[in-house]
């Protein structure tokens, strides 16, 4: 059976793809994937080598013919978006793609092309394998492109006998988190001691509790407030998520990241670096990715 | 005038540059008055660091279509209509699926025999409250709800109340940052000076263009890192109008949800001038 560890912190930069960059190195027979396709940098640590790329459709987008246009202002009435202008013409960012003007248009006026919203990638990295993506600027579909990604992700394990998928996710609680958190075997949350991330870890530990994934806590940068830090360790403790470490605050993280390696890799003796290996045993023991408590289990 | 302030990456400081530039203005002399919305509606925290105290809660909805099966034929055309699948045809009945209605209402223009009523579905509520008499409005998405727009939407009907608007932006570059910065007249930028820092702001940069609309950059924790996030703003024209260094008070001050002002108050004056700034090149471009 194939486990899906998503890495996920509601607030952004909170050091998700830092954290998820140096699980790399420590997993074993695994696939990557990352699903924030909407700002993807994992691929700034991991510098893979694309072997494949592949369009990314989404939807159609109202175009009018102006030259068969007779100016009747039904588009304008049923639009919902206020995506028509008054000369007739569709503004590309403010359509929704629903079609309605289309199929109203009584003189057949307007096309609903498909749109290429965005690419997706399958690459090799010196961790395996990698499938990532990325949105065009201001599209929409990011959710249905966390699920391409994620899927994919899943086929070329199934196809190469890989039993792991490690996933990088976005930041937030909306559509494309919906989309990377259905389906996980469990969610690493990464925390920073501050009032925001725990505001933002207690909704995205929500949102995993709505579809039924088991959470894992580690909080970043823990020294920065240990109060803090213990206050988020309580209330996960109080919701039964995992509590899987700490890490301490350490610029080597930026330096690493300057130098496009993981923590791992650029400090490995570091308490940091200790510390997400610990993390990640723990996450590995975890019930929600084996349970029966074996960690070695293949 | 409206200032969204956007970022691309998450975590960069869009909400300590808000925070602190409303906490500066207040009782400067420098606005008539303003308001501050947080349209970063998935993870809202701009309340965290300016305190409204209570709030009043407005529920916002959209429409989703309800099928009054009676008068229902099976026709199909609603379900032939909807591009979002959110209406299906099984064993002659059509089902709706609420979670994906767009609410364009399609389904109710192409039904013949009045058949689609009206239905809501709860997407999140925008809590407001007063933060030393100027009026903040936080969009609250509701956990699960997919789609953020609407509710960006009924947070920014709020702009008109106020000479000055700030506005605290999602991150990234799709559809809820496009909704919180269209019709802006100024995008503050705020990014770090790191390559996901850098990738990031590129791609806001892209955003802003396709836009249109007059953007200047905020670099947080500049000394951390290394400078080609400089480099590009040069290269891009983009100008640099703030640059706040790494400071370990201003990290666990922000842990605790307190401002820069708060524990350096000469930051007050640099982030005076940051308006000033902003408010000059909107006015040239005008």
């Amino acid at each position: 059976m194939i486990r899906e560890i998503v890495v996920i912190s509601g607030k952004g930069g909170t050091g998700k793809t830092s954290i998820a960059a140096a699980f790399a190195s420590l997993m074993e027979n695994g696939v990557l994937c990352d699903a924030d396709v909407d700002a993807a940098n994992l691929h700034l640590l991991l510098k893979p080598k694309v072997l494949e790329s592949h369009p990314f459709m989404g939807g159609g987008i109202a175009e009018i013919r102006n030259e068969d246009c007779v100016a009747c202002g039904v588009c304008l009435e049923v639009c919902k978006f206020d995506a028509i202008s008054e000369d007739y013409h569709v503004d590309p960012i403010g359509c929704e793609g629903c079609g309605v003007c289309v199929d109203m248009c009584p003189q057949e006026a307007i096309d609903f092309p498909t749109q290429q919203c965005g690419e997706w990638f399958h690459s090799e990295t010196r961790f395996g394998p990698m499938i990532h993506a990325g949105l065009g600027i201001a599209e929409e579909n990011s959710g249905k492109l966390v699920s391409l990604v994620r899927q994919q992700g899943r086929d070329l394990a199934e196809a190469e006998g890989r039993n792991l998928l490690l996933t990088d996710g976005p930041p937030g609680v909306g559509c494309p988190v919906i989309a990377a958190v259905g389906g996980a075997s469990a969610l690493v949350i990464v925390v920073e001691p501050t009032v925001s991330g725990l505001h933002d870890m207690q909704r995205v530990a929500q949102l995993g509790q709505h579809f039924g994934v088991p959470g894992l806590v580690a909080v970043n940068k823990f020294d920065l407030n240990v109060e803090m830090t213990e206050k988020i360790e309580a209330w996960a403790v109080e919701q039964s998520l995992g509590l899987v470490g700490r890490i301490p605050f350490d610029s080597s993280f930026v330096k690493a990241m300057v130098a496009a390696e993981n923590i791992i890799e650029f400090a490995p003796e570091s308490d940091a670096a200790k510390a997400v290996r610990e993390i990640w045993k723990k996450v590995m023991a975890s019930k929600a990715l084996n349970n029966m408590g074996i960690a070695d289990l293949r | 005038m409206i200032i969204s302030i956007a970022s691309g990456k998450g975590g960069t400081g869009k909400t300590t540059v808000a925070a602190n530039l409303a906490l500066s203005l207040q009782d400067s002399g420098l606005v008539k008055d303003f308001n501050m919305l947080d349209c970063d509606v998935e993870e809202p925290n701009l309340h965290l660091f300016l305190d409204p105290g209570e709030v009043t809660e407005t529920e916002i909805t959209t429409f989703v279509p309800v099928i009054d099966q009676e008068k229902c034929t099976g026709c199909r055309k609603c379900v032939d209509i909807c591009r979002f699948s959110a209406l299906t045809f099984v064993r002659d009945t059509v089902l709706v699926f609420p979670a994906l209605c767009h609410s364009c209402g399609g389904c109710q223009l192409v039904c013949e025999f009045g058949a689609i009523g009206d239905d809501s579905r709860k997407i999140g509520v925008v809590e407001s409250g007063m933060v030393n008499g100027h009026a903040i409005h936080s969009g609250r998405i509701r956990i699960g709800e997919a789609m953020s727009p609407p509710l960006i939407k009924a947070v920014r009907r709020h702009e008109k109340e106020a000479a000055l608007t700030l506005i605290d932006a999602p991150p990234g570059t799709s559809c809820p940052v496009i909704a919180a910065m269209r019709g802006a007249d100024f995008v503050l930028l705020v990014t770090e000076p790191t390559p996901f820092g850098l990738h990031d702001l590129q791609l806001a940069v892209e955003a802003v263009k396709v836009l249109d609309i007059p953007a200047g950059l905020v670099i947080n924790r500049a000394d951390l890192g290394d400078s080609t996030v400089q480099e590009y703003a040069e290269s891009e024209g983009l100008e640099i109008l703030m640059q706040i260094p790494f400071d370990r008070s201003f990290a666990e001050a922000y842990s605790r949800g307190e401002s820069i002002v708060n524990v350096s108050p000469e930051w007050r004056e640099k982030f005076q001038g940051l308006y000033t700034r902003i408010a000059e090149i909107v006015e040239a471009k005008a």
